[in-house]
């Protein structure tokens, strides 16, 4: 069907795409790799020459390293703990007949709207402030004393901020899955006189598997990824330094660049291994 | 008796689902009215909600000290840019994979998607020293092309999925006709796709106008979007809450509003079209 002369045409017009990417994708990972193996600090006398892996040696025996992969894994896994369970639970209530379902729904997910310097100022100051902040007057309010939030408890607030940010993407995304869910699965079931817990735990939470793994996998490659949240709120001091943040510190703050390109590395292949299970599941679903 | 049943519980429903909106929604709607709140009123004790002397003050004093319109344009012209030029670069690749496709069409996909998945960090470095080279360090032009390429996959991907929906017969149709290609992608494919092409847009300006790593860090006072406008009130202006709110709610306000629009659109475009 498609001629000779049209699937030229075709690579043609496929080309600028695939050759920009490829450029976005290649010239700076390169780059990366290559300063990953150099002791390169800009303001400190630039190259001083190839080192070998001593950078990777380097980036994972030092003291923020450790620190930095539970901060990060703290960081991650809170979220997804708090989005999946509160999204399944929110996604079958969003569900259920109700009036004014549609405002309902926008209210739920405008969160995922605001953007993240704003969500982090607006948190940090105006509710986790130890002195004005809301949480302070509330706690004030049943007599207790006010927490410094992002001092004290700063990774189960940083937890909670981002938390706030992606409950919509996830309530969103499993909302969709179950809307696809047969109801007269359901309905038979409850004739048989399953209980709504078992109904619950063997229709509705296996037919919605698939769209929390794949809620899981993205969630996990924009977390591994935050940034604004940590830069506006500890600029990651007390315990909040994840890995991304670190990288950014050694290669901006300190100018230390060979070690954070080494960093940068682990990152890449930290995401690329999530990446290939998401791949596997959006490829499955491209053959469908 | 089974009819009481349901209408009890949705009263139930409602209540619960309409509290746990609000709920959610609370910060959005505390900052919206602490923006029209005077300083004093914004951290009084106990808070007041709703009873106080509304004032529009902040909203003019943010735009009167810093500037505001400055950033808003900066944020349009960096958002918008980025999105119509992916636009104009993934048209010509959706087309061709979802009209003539190769064996190899579904893994370049699958490629396009993968590098989305590029932690920023990684090459942070690469990309600052590229724009220290090339001049665009705190230039519209430099974060217009980089977040063009960070949303280019999803773009090319959310297109491609559109037009495949388009029946092939009416292309062949054409070209029976003796449309040439340029008129087959012009006249015909165009005007069908343009519902399609809407929602990409759309999407794809939330995304720019809200990306907080690049506007950050590749920006100074000249480029800045309103991204790192917000960032500049992280002290010790924030402290001041109603124009930290006013400011905020100027940042935000056009998005949730185009927003609501792209509920839709969010799924697929962010799933990649793993949850249908």
């Amino acid at each position: 069907m498609a001629t000779q002369h049209s699937r030229s045409a075709a690579r043609l017009m496929m080309a600028p795409a695939v050759v920009l990417l490829l450029g976005w994708m290649l010239v700076p990972l390169i780059m990366t790799l290559y300063f990953s193996f150099k002791k390169y600090l800009p303001l400190r006398g630039g190259d001083l020459g190839w080192v070998g892996f001593d950078n990777y040696v380097r980036f994972v025996t030092s003291s923020a390293f450790w620190p930095s992969v539970l901060a990060t894994l703290a960081i991650v896994g809170g979220v997804l703990v708090i989005t999946v369970v509160f999204g399944v639970l929110l996604a079958i209530l969003l569900n259920q007949p109700m009036w004014g379902q549609g405002i309902v729904r926008i209210l739920v997910i405008a969160p995922f709207f605001v953007m993240p310097t704003v969500s982090a100022l607006v948190w940090k100051n105006m509710f986790m402030d130890p002195v004005n902040g809301l949480f302070a007057h509330l706690w004030k309010f049943f007599g207790a004393q006010p927490v410094e939030w992002l001092s004290q408890a700063s990774l189960q607030s940083i937890v909670m901020i981002v938390s706030w940010q992606w409950l919509p993407f996830a309530t969103l995304i499993l909302l969709t899955a179950i809307q696809s869910l047969d109801s007269e699965q359901l309905e038979a079931a409850e004739m048989d006189g399953a209980s709504p817990l078992k109904r619950f735990a063997y229709i509705t939470l296996p037919h919605l598997s698939r769209a929390i793994t794949v809620v899981v996998l993205i969630q996990t490659i924009f977390l591994l990824a935050i940034f604004a949240e940590i830069f506006v709120t500890t600029q990651g001091s007390f315990g909040t330094r994840t890995l991304t943040y670190l990288i950014y510190q050694r290669v901006l703050e300190s100018q230390n660049v060979g070690l954070g390109s080494a960093g940068g590395v682990y990152a890449i292949i930290l995401a690329n291994i999530v990446a290939i299970f998401l791949m596997r599941i959006v490829g499955k679903n491209l053959d469908a | 008796m089974a009819r009481a049943v349901t209408q009890q519980r949705k009263i139930i429903n409602t209540v619960l689902a309409w509290g746990v909106g609000l709920l959610i929604f609370f910060p959005i709607l505390w900052t919206i009215l602490t923006s029209f709140k005077t300083e004093a009123q914004a951290i009084s004790d106990p808070p007041v909600f709703l009873f106080f002397d509304w004032t529009l003050e902040n909203y003019a004093v943010v735009q009167e000290r810093s500037d505001y319109m400055r950033y808003l344009w900066n944020s349009v012209i960096i958002a918008g840019g980025s999105t119509v030029l992916g636009i104009i670069v993934a048209v010509p690749a959706a087309w061709s994979m979802a009209f003539v496709p190769s064996t190899r069409t579904k893994d370049i996909l699958l490629w396009m998607l993968s590098t989305k998945m590029l932690p920023a960090v990684g090459v942070l470095y690469p990309i600052y020293l590229i724009f220290i080279k090339l001049g665009l360090l705190d230039s519209r032009t430099g974060l217009v092309i980089v977040l063009m390429l960070m949303n280019l996959p999803i773009i090319v991907w959310m297109l491609y999925t559109y037009f495949r929906e388009i029946p092939g017969e009416i292309l062949e149709a054409a070209r029976m006709d003796g449309a040439t290609l340029k008129e087959e992608i012009l006249y015909v494919l165009t005007p069908m796709a343009v519902p399609g092409i809407a929602s990409t847009l759309l999407l794809n300006f939330i995304l720019a106008w809200n990306e907080a790593f690049w506007t950050l860090n590749l920006t100074a006072a000249k480029a800045a979007p309103l991204t790192a406008f917000i960032a500049s009130y992280s002290s010790p202006e924030g402290l001041f809450y109603a124009k930290l709110s006013a400011a905020s709610t100027m940042a935000i306000a056009p998005i949730l509003i185009l927003g609501w629009f792209s509920q839709k659109q969010l799924v697929s475009g962010l799933t990649f079209g793993a949850v249908k």
